[in-house]
């Protein structure tokens, strides 16, 4: 077992264990995009920054996928973590704003305006797609191409690839187009109507999909369980 | 050729090589690095043979072809020894002049010689020109001196005695405590610690371990390892040798980018030649370590001289950086313990071993120790390598060895570390240039770029520019990378349009800080310094922009107006040919006038005018 500092607490966990595991285990939640557990961590959304070393001499680093080593000391929402964790929602969301699941985050992370120009992207390069395709379901039909500004994830040569089999799985994981969001108007990045909505699940649970996460129903509530 | 099988043999060969050779003799001493080959140094190189053959003197006169000098502005360079008489600019036609009078009469051409452009007078000797005088050329000055295809030269120049001297006199441990007390850095940009790189690769465990030369060299205008390279291999290779015998490592590899032909080339020769020789290979000077050097060609992408995105692109992958929370020295090529080091950190090796830690630390300041070599480029009258011992200022970079800022400009800021350093003011004139004090001024080494700017310079354009590089370089991975680099440029264009606000401004720099922090390799954590540095010493540049719609230094394109005074235009109709957007109309020899609507303040027709009358606002 590794011995560690994580937000001021003493706490130890397995070896190998990266720092993001660690936060989840002793239930400090630490957002993610590019992070799925049946996936090899990736380290590009960079939304799970924590901060790590003495105060004074410390730096940011992706808690997906640092692994904890002994001794050491982990902030997990220090000033500085947060302060780049709502400028890069900020940036999600000027970037992409229709996603579902980066409106919550901004909601969570209190992110209430947006200064930069809104451009309507569907795709983030968070890679769980492109993860997904090769590890899970061992097709390599589609990759990143390009760099910089002009990357993309497409398949090879841009053409339609026979290594595809159509199975879908890389929708299903995509945290931009699986659950597009209803949300926000032209002039207006934020949505943020979620706040301010009754848990949808108190009164009529069955009939209704359920985003919320974490779901204040089923917390309240623990004879329910979320719909599947 | 004959394998060498010991120490005592090498010495011997050397003694021969020495001996046979006439240090009294004239030799020409042509420069073929890529610089002077460009400007036609090869063209020049073969006059002078054919005219050596034709005249019959062979036997009297010498000639070299030697790698780069540093001085390419000045090119075709010819150096004759052994008076070191400096010739610049040397075309095929005065060949016959040069080796009738200089040669032969010891009369020197004026027109050829150099010409101090603060003082206008002519120096005869290489080492008088202030340009080289004032550099301490310890990695770089045997590039004048030797043919890089023939390891003879360097053998006489006394090359691979410090390998000699590590295999025969010391134990690989104190080859290592020796580049430890140097207190030699890395220097490809990081400025880590060489000897402990060293020490952590050495204590890791695995085999096989391996050794890489990063020749990537990305940075726009650098071209020092190039011209190591090119100019001087065996050096190098000579201290790889001595790594690999550190750390026992069987093989090693040069990444360098494609677009270097010439350094691939005389790269391999010198490795051929080191191997015969026995330098290199199986049982190196026939003791029983062996090491091998491969080159690796990389596609010169800049994020590939990244140390992990290099590791990636040898082994066969995407060149992309990883997230190495594990060093390379514990895990790197093929996860195994790998040093990774700078082409100008291997050519230092070989001179700490060779004249000991303590001379070697004696040179620099008190963390950054020896010398480094600087590309010197722009607003400035001399341009091209200079190695300078760490310390040296700023002012005396740009003034005595640059010669100052040309046609009585005002010097306004000097750019170092390269498009992910920062501009220094000119009020910091005086810095010593090391490691810890760029940073502290918002800028960094890097690997050596240092551009000077003056007067006519916008910072916001600047800025501009180098990150327009880095987004175009950026691999992409990051999301902070690469859309913080996007949402910076948004902003500087909207500054240099005159459309911003200081809100913005201040987003600007929000948004910059945050990148340098949040973003995983060097490229992302860098590229916000042209941003943050200009903020911090010419804010008042950007707030010009965007309060007073007015770029001060009449670059930014939006924000400048060309009007044609009508007093002094006499209607020759130059402008109104030259103009690319037709924006310009008038009757011949009737004053004309410049069609706002149309123009697009390229400034052209300000460059043709010869009666002064395009008016810049
Ligand atoms: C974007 C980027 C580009 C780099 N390019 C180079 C390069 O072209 N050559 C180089 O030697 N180091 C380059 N580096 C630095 C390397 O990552 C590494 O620190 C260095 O090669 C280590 O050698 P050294 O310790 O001898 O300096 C680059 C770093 C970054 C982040
Ligand atoms: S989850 Fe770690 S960087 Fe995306």
């Amino acid at each position: 077992m590794i011995k560690f500092t994580l937000n001021g607490t003493e706490v130890s966990v397995e070896k190998g264990t990266t720092l993001l595991e660690a936060a989840n285990f002793y239930g400090i939640e630490i957002p993610t995009l590019c992070y799925d557990e049946g996936l090899t961590p990736y380290g590009a959304c960079r939304l799970c920054l924590v901060e790590i070393g003495e105060p004074g001499r410390s730096r940011l680093v992706s808690s997906c996928t640092y692994r904890v080593r002994e001794g050491m000391i982990v902030r997990t929402h220090s000033e500085r973590v947060v302060k780049s964790r709502k400028m890069l929602i900020e940036l999600y969301l000027a970037t992409c704003p229709s996603s579902k699941v980066i409106q919550d985050l901004a909601s969570n992370y209190h992110v209430t305006s947006v200064r930069f120009r809104p451009k309507n992207e569907d795709c983030i390069l968070c890679g769980l797609c492109v993860r997904m395709c090769d590890e899970q379901m061992q097709a390599k039909a589609i990759s990143f191409i390009n760099r910089g500004g002009r990357r993309l994830v497409s398949t090879p040569f841009e053409r339609k690839s026979e290594d595809c089999r159509l199975c879908g799985a890389c929708m299903y994981i995509c945290p931009t187009c699986q659950a597009r969001c209803q949300g926000p108007q032209e002039e207006s990045t934020i949505c943020n109507a979620c706040l301010n909505l009754s848990p949808p699940c108190l009164e009529h649970f069955d009939d209704v999909m359920c985003y919320m996460d974490p779901c204040v129903a089923c917390e309240l509530d623990t004879k329910r369980k979320p719909k599947e | 050729m004959k394998k060498i099988n010991s120490p005592a043999e090498l010495e011997k060969l050397r003694e021969s090589i020495l001996e046979s050779m006439d240090k009294d003799k004239p030799c020409i001493s042509i420069c073929t690095g890529t610089g002077c080959s460009a400007s036609g140094a090869l063209e020049v190189a073969s006059a002078f043979e054919a005219l050596i053959k034709e005249r019959g003197i062979e036997a009297n006169i010498d000639t070299k072809l030697t790698g780069c000098h540093g001085f390419c502005e000045q090119g075709p360079l010819i150096v004759l020894k052994p008076r070191n008489i400096l010739y610049c600019r040397v075309q095929p036609e005065d060949v016959g002049e040069i080796v009738d009078k200089t040669l032969l009469k010891e009369e020197i051409l004026e027109r050829l010689l150099y010409v101090n452009p603060v003082t206008g007078e002519r120096i005869a000797l290489e080492e008088e020109v202030p340009f080289y005088n004032k550099q301490l050329r310890l990695t770089f000055g045997n590039n004048g001196q030797l043919e890089p295809t023939k390891i003879e030269d360097y053998l006489a120049l006394g090359g691979y005695a410090s390998l000699r001297k590590a295999l025969e006199e010391m134990t690989p441990q104190e080859v290592l405590e020796e580049v430890k007390a140097s207190g030699l850095r890395g220097r490809g940009g990081a400025g880590f610690p060489t000897g402990r790189k060293w020490e952590s690769c050495f204590n890791a465990p695995g085999y096989p371990k391996y050794l890489i030369c990063n020749a990537d060299e990305g940075d726009p205008g650098c071209f020092q390892d190039r011209s190591i390279l090119e100019g001087n291999p065996h050096s190098v290779i000579e201290g790889m040798i001595i790594g690999a015998y550190v750390v026992n490592s069987p093989e090693g590899y040069v990444y360098v980018r494609r677009e270097y032909p010439l350094a691939i080339k005389n790269l391999s020769i010198a490795i051929d030649q080191a191997k015969e020789y026995g330098l290199l290979g199986e049982n190196i000077l026939g003791s029983n370590f062996s090491f091998d050097i491969k080159i690796n060609r990389g596609g010169g992408a800049f994020v590939c001289g990244e140390s992990s995105a290099s590791i990636a692109s040898i082994e066969g992958k995407v060149g992309e950086p990883r997230d190495k929370h594990t060093h390379a020295t514990e895990k790197g090529l093929w996860n195994k313990p790998t040093i990774l080091n700078n082409v100008k950190t291997w050519a230092n090796i070989p001179l700490i071993i060779e004249k000991g830690a303590r001379w070697f630390s004696s040179i620099g300041t008190e963390n950054s120790k020896g010398t480094m070599i600087f590309s010197l480029t722009g607003k400035v009258n001399n341009t091209g390598l200079v190695e300078v011992p760490m310390g040296i200022t700023l002012k005396e970079l740009v003034y005595d060895l640059g010669g100052g800022v040309p046609d009585g400009k005002k010097l306004k800021a000097v750019q170092t570390g390269g498009p992910s350093g920062g501009c220094i003011p000119e009020r910091l004139l005086d810095l010593p240039v090391d490691y810890e004090k760029l940073t502290e001024a918002g800028s960094m080494m890097g690997s050596g770029g240092m551009i000077v700017m003056d007067e006519d310079t916008c910072m916001v354009d600047v800025a501009k520019y180098f990150l327009l590089f880095t987004q175009d370089e950026s691999c992409g991975c990051c999301f902070s990378c690469r859309e913080g680099i996007t949402r910076m440029l948004e902003i500087m264009e909207d500054v240099s349009r005159g459309e911003s606000s200081l809100e913005q401004l201040d987003l600007l720099g929000e948004l910059a800080q945050v990148v340098k922090d949040s973003t995983m390799c060097g490229l992302g954590q860098s590229c916000p310094n042209p941003v943050l540095s200009t903020i911090r010493y010419f804010e008042d540049e950007y707030r010009a922009h965007i309060m007073d719609k007015e770029c001060p230094a009449g670059v930014c394109r939006d924000l400048i107006t060309f009007t044609i005074n009508e007093e002094l235009c006499n209607g020759c109709g130059v402008c109104l040919k030259k103009c690319p957007a037709e924006a310009i109309q008038g009757e011949k020899k009737e004053p004309h006038a410049i069609i706002q609507e149309k123009c697009t303040s390229c400034g052209i027709c300000l460059e043709v005018c010869k009666y002064d009358a395009v008016n810049k606002k």
